[in-house]
């Protein structure tokens, strides 16, 4: 027997020892700890932040996002067929109603806009560790608060608002963001909705001066897949103006009060409008999962190929 | 060099988003088990969840005001919630309509109150002084006491003790004054709804359910015109901070707190749904036909339901029967 043998002995003696002591504790002992009883600042990575003005680049979706998408064009959308039939039956006019005129877009959908982003962060006074980062988004006057903080999303019955409920975490030097809480809205602002249960997570990624934004947003009610977009930013190097929105919804329409505008099925007047404009079939225009996809452009070519009459 | 480390990072987050979600805090488990969750709406008013209907309860120095009183099931719980509110004790009870799940608990949660009154010479005022009123529109107190034919008669401890026909019924506590208002023919014939003025919160019953179809009871004198008629009376009780967010606030029967925006696009549902089946009456549809062209596909994945007390297919039978009765 050799001193190696003798020491290996001793270490297999003092693991035995030790697992012993373990199994032997009691078990409130090891029990996990319990989370604090409030919420407390989380020490981030002080070498990432976000604070600044940030601008949008718009080489992405540029016709969707400025001016608007065109009617019951539902391209690239992972819809459900409810969506698709509640989008069929939205008739513009709806937003002439007085209590839908200053109806704000969601969240999910803000970040497509054309806006100046502000972030700044709120610190706690004593630690000075950061509690929150706020974004401020000039489209609508909007505020979302991130909370970094650690502390839990409202329960289900708590009201939900425009920009929802966000915490988020830095995962290495990318501000992960969880929101829930969000209100009724668009995924894409010609009728196709977003429910009150989407949730959406994001990925603010930071390279020098310019941000690339990932929004992915979940619908169980409208969406039959995650539906993923990306949006690019550029740090503004000067302090632009910002747009205000004083809103206030006003009876403009000698129309009855209370009205709700729609298509009864069947009767939109536009329902292959962009179908025709831009020469594609209707299927693509009413858009599905597979038309997010590069490979239904092969379906497309097949679809679009001169059909040959049937022989008598 | 940078595209391909963006595209890298790109698809790893992407990746890892199923895990990244877990990683967040969760959200407390459903609250309809009779463990009761209570939310500060805003003001002097709370709303308490998890026992059978929503309850309001408006609090202030001069005690308690509850809207519902819950299924009765779980009115300890209830009653040790409000306690930890306040010590106040509870001094009038409002019951917006006479369901079962709303006047369930109306006997025990009225029985811990007590009534505010002056010196009675004829009776004994110990009966009336340690029993909260309990305040209904006259429909359904007809209905809780075996008046109406066809409804099961409660205890008398549990009827509306203040019956109202008309309305509105207006009381004053807790610094703020209290509308009871009257909607006729909407979910049923007994409807009220609880506008507290100061606090701006609107507690509305079963007219408005978050997570279903609107609960119409035709049986008990309720329609889909008298539904929607009440959804725009709401909407104009209701006015919203800023940009159609906050401002008024309204607690349903079930399901969570609303703000205007969400009665408005609850009431457009109501209202286009009711206009795609009246269409297809119009055109001499039946029901088995009107219910093969799915009038109501676009919101079923968000309110409707193939099994339970509140199907589908009974809201588009409701919404049927009701438009040809008032033909």
């Amino acid at each position: 027997m050799g001193r190696g043998l003798c020491l290996s002995r001793i270490a297999c003696s003092f693991c035995l020892l030790l697992a012993g002591l373990l199994v032997s504790l009691p078990a409130s002992s090891q029990a996990p700890p319990k989370p604090p009883a409030k919420p407390r600042p989380v020490p981030g990575p002080s070498e990432f932040s976000l604070s600044g003005n940030w601008v949008p680049y718009f080489h992405e979706d540029l016709l969707e996002r400025g001016n608007g998408p065109e009617l019951d064009n539902y391209l690239g959308l992972p819809i459900t067929d409810g969506a698709r039939k509640m989008g069929l039956s939205w008739d513009p006019s709806r937003m002439t109603v007085e209590e839908h005129q200053c109806q704000v877009h969601v969240s999910p959908y803000m970040n497509r806009s054309p806006s100046r982003y502000a972030f700044s962060e709120i610190r706690d006074p004593e630690t000075q560790l950061v509690i929150a980062i706020q974004l401020y988004i000039e489209n609508y006057q909007q505020t979302r608060i991130i909370w970094m903080d650690g502390r839990p999303h409202p329960p289900d019955f708590a009201p939900h608002t425009w920009m929802g409920f966000s915490t988020g975490k830095w995962e290495g030097n990318v501000l992960t963001v969880y929101t829930t809480h969000i209100k009724q809205g668009f995924i894409r602002r010609n009728g196709i909705p977003e429910s009150d249960k989407a949730t959406m997570i994001e990925h603010y990624i930071r390279y020098g001066d310019i941000m690339t934004h990932v929004a992915i947003v979940t619908d169980p009610v409208y969406l039959t897949e995650p539906f993923v977009r990306t949006n690019d930013f550029a740090l503004a190097q000067y302090t632009p103006g910002s747009w205000v929105y004083s809103c206030e919804p006003v009876e403009e329409l000698d129309a009855a009060k209370n009205r709700v505008p729609h298509y009864l099925p069947g009767e939109n007047p536009f329902v292959d409008e962009f179908a025709k404009k831009r020469g594609i079939p209707l299927a693509a225009a009413m858009g599905g999962a597979e038309t997010m996809y590069p490979e239904y452009q092969l379906k497309l070519e097949e679809m679009m190929k001169p059909q040959t009459p049937a022989k008598k | 060099m940078w595209r391909a480390a963006a595209m890298l990072a790109f698809a790893t987050i992407v990746g890892a988003t199923v895990f990244s979600r877990a990683a967040f805090a969760q959200l407390p488990q459903n609250p309809d088990t009779g463990e009761i969750h209570a939310l500060h709406v805003q003001g002097n008013v709370y709303m308490l969840a998890g026992a059978g209907s929503n309850i309001t309860v408006q609090i202030g120095e001069q005690g308690v005001s509850v809207v519902d009183a819950g299924d009765g099931k779980y009115t300890d719980q209830v009653l040790a919630v409000i306690r930890k509110l306040t010590v106040k004790p509870i001094r009038v009870v409002i019951d917006t309509s006479s369901d079962p799940d709303h006047v369930g608990g109306n006997e025990a949660i009225a029985d811990a109150g007590i009534a505010i009154i002056g010196g009675v010479v004829a009776f004994n005022t110990e009966d009336f002084q340690n029993y909260s009123p309990i305040i209904a529109h006259e429909n359904a107190f007809n209905r809780m006491n075996g008046t109406t034919r066809g409804d099961p008669q409660w205890p008398s401890r549990a009827w509306p003790t203040d019956p109202y026909s008309v309305g509105p019924k207006k009381l004053f506590y807790n610094d703020e004054g209290i509308e009871i208002i009257h909607l006729p023919a909407a979910h049923s014939d007994g409807d009220s709804i609880v506008f507290f003025r100061r606090s701006d919160v609107i507690s509305v019953g079963d007219i408005l359910s978050t997570e279903t179809y609107p609960v119409i009871d035709l049986k008990r004198g309720g329609s889909i015109q008298g539904t929607i008629d009440a959804l725009n009376r709401i909407l104009d009780m209701t006015i919203s901070r800023q940009e159609s967010e906050g401002g008024t606030y309204i607690i349903p029967g079930h399901g969570r707190i609303y703000d205007q925006f969400e009665v408005l696009e609850y009431r457009d549902m109501v209202v286009i749904i009711r206009d795609r089946i009246q269409d297809l009456i119009k055109k001499n549809k039946t029901l088995e036909e009107i219910k093969a062209t799915r009038p109501t596909e676009d919101y079923d994945a968000r309110y409707g339901a193939t099994t339970g007390p509140w199907t589908t297919d009974m809201f588009i039978e409701t919404v049927y029967k009701s438009l040809l009765a008032a033909k």
